[in-house]
């Protein structure tokens, strides 16, 4: 109960920060700009004559994730300790673990919030023809899932530096790595000389091969428990970094 | 409410706090005082738990620090070095995230945030965002945040540090009041701070605490508490000192100014026999005339260098 009590006053205090700054709008415009540009121009959405936003829509969201998190994670704890209200924040009667979900959530929900703001894409599909709007839902809610996992692991990289731009270095070459773990090319190169099992475990640590089953419309439990053990994993390491400053 | 026992702290191969143990009753004012880098914020961050100890404990108003930390921040208002705050929310908003964090809603909350705003005088800046305040507001907006809980212990880290004369002066009174019914902590490099706010000072040099004490107790182990300052006429500096060295109770006098009409010189007592050495210049002056003479308290500024900087103090005192 006061856990959560205190979980909420910190989301609401990072989600208000987002959105007094010009971060939140540039991010927004610049995602749906982004959305609707390789949707309809790159992706072929007309040419493709067909209702669905699998390949058109979906397919790109690894790759805009992968410069856009970092950009809206990189802050979180890079600027607290900067600032210095890290001090502030930690010696709060709250757990560090109190806040360190309270911001991490505070940046889903802001990240699910851009997602939803391209529902035009939706109407427009639905316009035009009849889709299979459980698919449709099913590939927002991976989509949001990755997110969360990509912004978890830029918690991790705001969480080492007190330094915005290497936090956001860093974090996009890690997720570049979740990225290309599952990237076709990457995959066939791999097979030319790695037994399969390696293959096979390198893959299935990719972004790319769990979101694969959200964008087809199969909600496999394995692939919601990767990306909610990724977030998992990330936060707590999050944990042990911030320990690890205070330690000294 | 607060005891500190053999606190240490390392960072890596440096030692930066040695065995630090003292303690706060409620109703304290305890002035910390030390050179800079001598171990003050870390003690105050181990205090406040934001770093766990190296060695030792902390417990405030019973608990311990280290198992209990969620409790004993509960009873902590803190203000941190240079007073950070975050700076894209307004003063209004981040006073409300204070209270709301500390556990107070509704009316309660309404009514806390309007009692230090009023306190720390911040009524101008209310909605204005932290990022576009001078100094001395931040400085203010981030006390008011440490206050807003009506704290049992407060810790303040430099509380007036860039604050202009008048908030100083304003700050330091509201330290002195809180003081009468809470346990403060707080450090400063000012000494003058000591003098006015405190009810007890520790000295702290290399991460170990080099003197306790109250501030007239602290001055006393001055080199010149007790001394007799003395402006005379009518006399050169050679026969004066001649004259003096004479008398029962006089060790040494060094002069400080010699010109046409006067000679000024501090004249050092044998013992601790304070009272008579001035009484027994007085009268001792015959044919000269007595301008000034005083005993002296002992200075701390005198008292810090001494004792933070053991060489440079005395080469001072002998010149």
């Amino acid at each position: 109960m006061n856990t959560w009590a205190n979980i909420k006053t910190i989301t609401k205090r990072e989600l208000g920060a987002y959105f007094t700054s010009p971060l939140a709008y540039v991010f927004i415009v610049i995602f749906l700009l982004l959305c609707g540009f390789f949707t309809f121009m790159v992706g072929g959405f007309f040419e493709r004559g067909e209702a669905s936003l699998v390949r058109p829509f979906f397919d790109w969201h690894p790759w805009f994730y992968l410069f856009l998190v970092p950009a809206v994670g990189m802050r979180l704890w890079a600027e607290e300790r900067r600032v210095g209200t890290i001090e502030l924040l930690l010696t709060m009667p709250i757990t560090a673990w109190q806040a360190i979900v309270g911001k991490f959530l505070a940046s889903w929900l802001f990240l699910g919030i851009a997602l939803l703001l391209t529902f035009p894409i939706v109407i427009t599909v639905n316009y035009l023809g009849s889709p299979d709007n459980g698919v449709i839902l099913s590939g927002y809610l991976g989509s949001w899932l990755m997110a969360g996992a990509y912004l978890a692991i830029s918690c991790i990289t705001s969480a080492m530096t007190r330094n915005q731009v290497v936090s956001f270095i860093v974090s996009v070459v890690i997720c570049l790595f979740f990225i290309l773990a599952g990237f076709p090319p990457i995959i066939r190169l791999l097979e030319g000389w790695a037994g399969p099992w390696l293959v096979d475990t390198i893959t299935s640590f990719s972004v790319i091969t769990h979101f694969d089953g959200f964008q087809k419309g199969v909600l496999d439990s394995r692939d919601v428990l990767f990306f909610l053990s990724l977030i998992g994993f990330s936060l707590f390491s999050t944990s042990v970094i911030l320990r690890g400053h205070r330690a000294g | 409410m607060i005891k500190v026992q053999n606190l240490a702290k390392n960072f890596g191969a440096k030692r930066a706090v040695d065995g630090v143990s003292f303690s706060v009753e409620r109703g304290e004012v305890l002035g910390f005082l030390g050179p800079n880098g001598a171990g003050k914020s870390t003690t105050m961050r181990m205090i406040t738990g934001f770093i766990p100890p190296s060695e030792g404990t902390v417990s405030v108003g019973g608990f311990d620090i280290v198992e209990h930390p969620i409790e004993v921040r509960r009873m902590i208002g803190y203000l941190p070095e240079n007073a950070p705050a975050y700076t894209d929310m307004t003063v209004h908003g981040f006073l409300n995230f204070a209270a709301e964090i500390r556990g107070l809603r509704g009316e309660a909350k309404t009514k806390a945030v309007s009692r230090v705003v009023e306190m720390c005088f911040l009524d101008a800046v209310l909605h204005q965002s932290v990022e576009t305040l001078s100094k001395g507001y931040r400085h203010r907006t981030c006390f008011a945040q440490s206050i807003i809980h009506d704290p049992d212990v407060l810790v303040l880290d430099e509380p007036t540090d860039g604050l202009d004369p008048n908030q100083k002066h304003e700050v330091r009174g509201l330290i002195r009041k809180m003081g009468e019914k809470k346990a403060i902590i707080f450090s400063t490099h000012i000494l003058e701070e000591v003098d006015a706010v405190c009810s007890r000072a520790i000295i702290i040099d290399r991460g170990k605490i080099v003197a306790n004490g109250t501030p007239q107790q602290l001055r006393q182990k001055s080199e010149w508490a007790g001394a007799v300052m003395l402006r005379v006429s009518g006399i050169n500096s050679a026969a004066l000192n001649q004259k003096l060295l004479q008398l029962p109770t006089v060790k040494r006098l060094t002069v400080l100014r010699e010109d046409a009409t006067s000679v000024t010189a501090r004249v050092f007592p044998k013992s601790e026999v304070n009272g008579a050495l001035a009484a027994n210049i007085a009268d001792a002056a015959q044919g000269w005339h007595i301008e000034e003479l005083h005993t002296e308290e002992g200075r701390l500024d005198e008292v810090f260098r001494s004792i933070t900087m053991p060489d440079t103090a005395t080469q001072s005192a002998v010149k």
